[in-house]
């Protein structure tokens, strides 16, 4: 199937990534491609089938709730592109 | 210094280190020496920690020294894939927008290396956040074959590969999602282990499709390949996917050779579009696992057509989840200049992603947008149960399976860098194996008339990675590839 460049710019933003005009009809192209190759999946009939999540997990591990030491504030505020005292800094949200 | 100590193995050097012949830092040294010489050419380490690997080989000579070791491989120096948390040595996951970053903390596997005295050489290039086939993903630069510079090592562990293969380190850890272990080690003539999935913990590995990466050794031999193994096969409790088995021992029973165990043939890896040079050395080698006394078996794994679509759809959809992490407000590289919140996320990503790691986002993104997830990702989800069957049911008749690792050589840097399609189809035999999560192995089989290397791959049942080593271990008994001199 094909995609239009409306539905590139759709998946785009809902990606969160902002794409110049040339990579979005050269992804209108490819991804169009891409989705014609696994159109393959069609002819198989999966209705009885479950799905696989992962392949060797049986079910939801649980582990005992024990504190122990996080990171301290300031390696985990080491490599923000911006702070301000031991928070991340973010352009303003509310006028 | 000997220029032939950087040719040793991993467990050559140990026991010379053992009878205290070789020092840890004159090892090191060596392989600095070694990266100085060929790396330029080569060009598979985006950073060299020099200063740390010394100080890592002065403790473990003083272990030495004091009749303490770590571990058998302590003082042997190793590199690591850049996807790899090092506590203070930047890690960029061959990405612009991890520029800069030094984690905070070591991935259990670094730490596991660590505590066993081997000194990390430094961070090795790999396609952008392990998505590729050729290393040319990579932000920084492309990595070269030291079998042939004008050619790629494979990807997306193809630093690692390359690094490995060059005598720059003497062994590495690399990761395996689709085969970015074992395609690069088929191309460059190493070994390559992915290991069954949860069985080397994922904790500090930056992820790329969560239910399909898997760390893994890679090194020059067999036995080298399980001794690294043994120090990084751990249950971990960081990793709530990690599998809570025993560490196996590989070395054990590694000599035991192929005799009385049946081998299955997949007939639908033998297909069109193989090059004749790959498949009449396959060929060959099944030949020879026959002299040895096993038995070959035709068996059929019947969804293998479907499984590059169905791994394409999953890989992307995992990928286009776990970068939703680089927004530019913790880590990484933030766009400048935005104007207000989302315009920060957009041209943080859209400025620090690269081609093709956008792309996978877009697919992904679109196979679980609404009104697309059924068709696309749960179809994907049913039909990978459907390959995970073929297996199941292959192994009720064989011990393991053997194949090609790639459908061709080598290919040269730039041939398919514009056609992601064409790219794709390097990994059809090895991307089934993730999607069941089955451990795989390659083991040098061989060259090309133009001496390219070329790999055989060994599938084996969930938690088998002894059997799978022993099984290369007899192949690599015959002919020593690993000895053969690399050209760089």
């Amino acid at each position: 199937m094909a995609l239009t460049l409306e539905q590139v710019r759709h998946v785009a933003t809902l990606a969160r990534l902002s794409l110049t005009p040339q990579e979005e009809s050269r992804y209108a192209t490819q991804l169009s491609q891409v989705l014609e190759a696994v159109a393959e999946l069609e002819a198989l009939d999966v209705g009885q089938v479950e799905p696989t999540s992962h392949a060797t997990l049986a079910s939801s591990l649980l582990r005992e709730d024990v504190m122990r030491p996080s990171l301290p504030p300031e390696a985990g505020l080491a490599n923000a592109p911006a702070k301000v005292g031991t928070a991340f800094a973010v352009p303003k949200i509310l006028e | 210094m000997s220029s032939t100590l950087t040719d040793l193995s991993m467990l050559e050097l140990a026991a010379k280190l053992a009878t205290r012949e070789v020092s840890s830092v004159e090892a090191t040294r060596a392989s600095l020496q070694r990266i100085t010489q060929v790396d330029p050419k080569v060009r598979a380490f985006l950073r060299v920690d020099e200063a740390g690997a010394l100080k890592a080989a002065e403790a473990s000579d003083a272990r030495r020294q004091s009749g303490s070791p770590a571990s058998a491989l302590d003082g042997v120096p190793v590199g690591l894939k850049d996807i790899f948390l090092t506590q203070g040595v930047e890690t960029t996951c061959g990405s612009r927008i991890l520029e800069g970053f030094v984690p905070p903390y070591d991935a259990t596997v670094v730490r596991l290396l660590k505590e066993a005295g081997l000194p990390l050489l430094g961070k090795l290039n790999m396609d952008e956040f392990a998505m590729g086939s050729s290393n040319e993903s990579s932000a920084y630069f492309p990595t070269h074959n030291p079998w042939d510079l004008t050619r790629t090592p494979g990807g997306s562990s193809g630093g690692s590969a390359a690094a490995v293969a060059a005598r720059e380190v003497f062994g590495a850890l690399g990761t395996d999602t689709g085969g970015s272990i074992r395609q690069p080690a088929a191309f460059t003539n190493t070994v390559g282990l992915k290991p069954t999935y949860g069985r080397v913990s994922r904790y500090g590995v930056i992820a790329f499709a969560s239910s399909l990466d898997q760390p893994g050794p890679m090194a020059r031999t067999v036995a080298d390949t399980a001794a690294l193994l043994q120090l990084i096969a751990r249950h971990d409790p960081l990793d709530s996917t990690s599998a809570d088995v025993a560490t196996p021992d590989c070395l054990t029973g590694l000599e035991d050779g192929v005799r009385g165990l049946k081998l299955g043939v997949p007939r639908e890896y033998f297909t069109a579009g193989m090059d004749p040079e790959v498949e009449g050395t396959l060929r060959a080698s099944l030949d020879e696992f026959e002299r040895m006394g096993a038995t070959l078996v035709d068996v059929s794994l019947p969804h293998t057509k479907y499984a590059l679509a169905t791994y394409y759809l999953l890989a992307s959809s995992e990928a286009s989840s776990n970068l939703a992490r680089y927004d530019g407000i913790r880590y990484g590289q933030r766009a400048k200049d935005a104007r207000g919140l989302k315009e920060l996320y957009t041209q943080t990503r859209g400025q620090g992603f690269g081609a093709e790691v956008k792309r996978r986002i877009m697919l992904g993104t679109y196979a679980l947008s609404a009104g697309y997830y059924d068709a696309y990702y749960l179809r994907a989800q049913k039909v990978r149960t459907l390959i995970r069957e073929d297996f199941t049911r292959a192994f009720q008749q064989v011990d393991a399976l053997v194949s090609p690792t790639s459908p061709v050589p080598a290919f040269k840097l730039g041939d398919k860098v514009d056609d992601p399609l064409s790219m794709y189809l390097m990994d059809v035999y090895t991307l089934p194996c993730n999607l069941a999560g089955l451990p795989g192995l390659s083991v040098p089989c061989g060259f090309t008339q133009a001496g390219l290397p070329v790999g055989l791959q060994i599938l084996g049942r969930p938690f088998d990675e002894a059997r799978l080593l022993r099984i290369a271990r007899a192949f690599e008994r015959e002919h020593d590839f690993f000895r053969r001199a690399v050209p760089v």
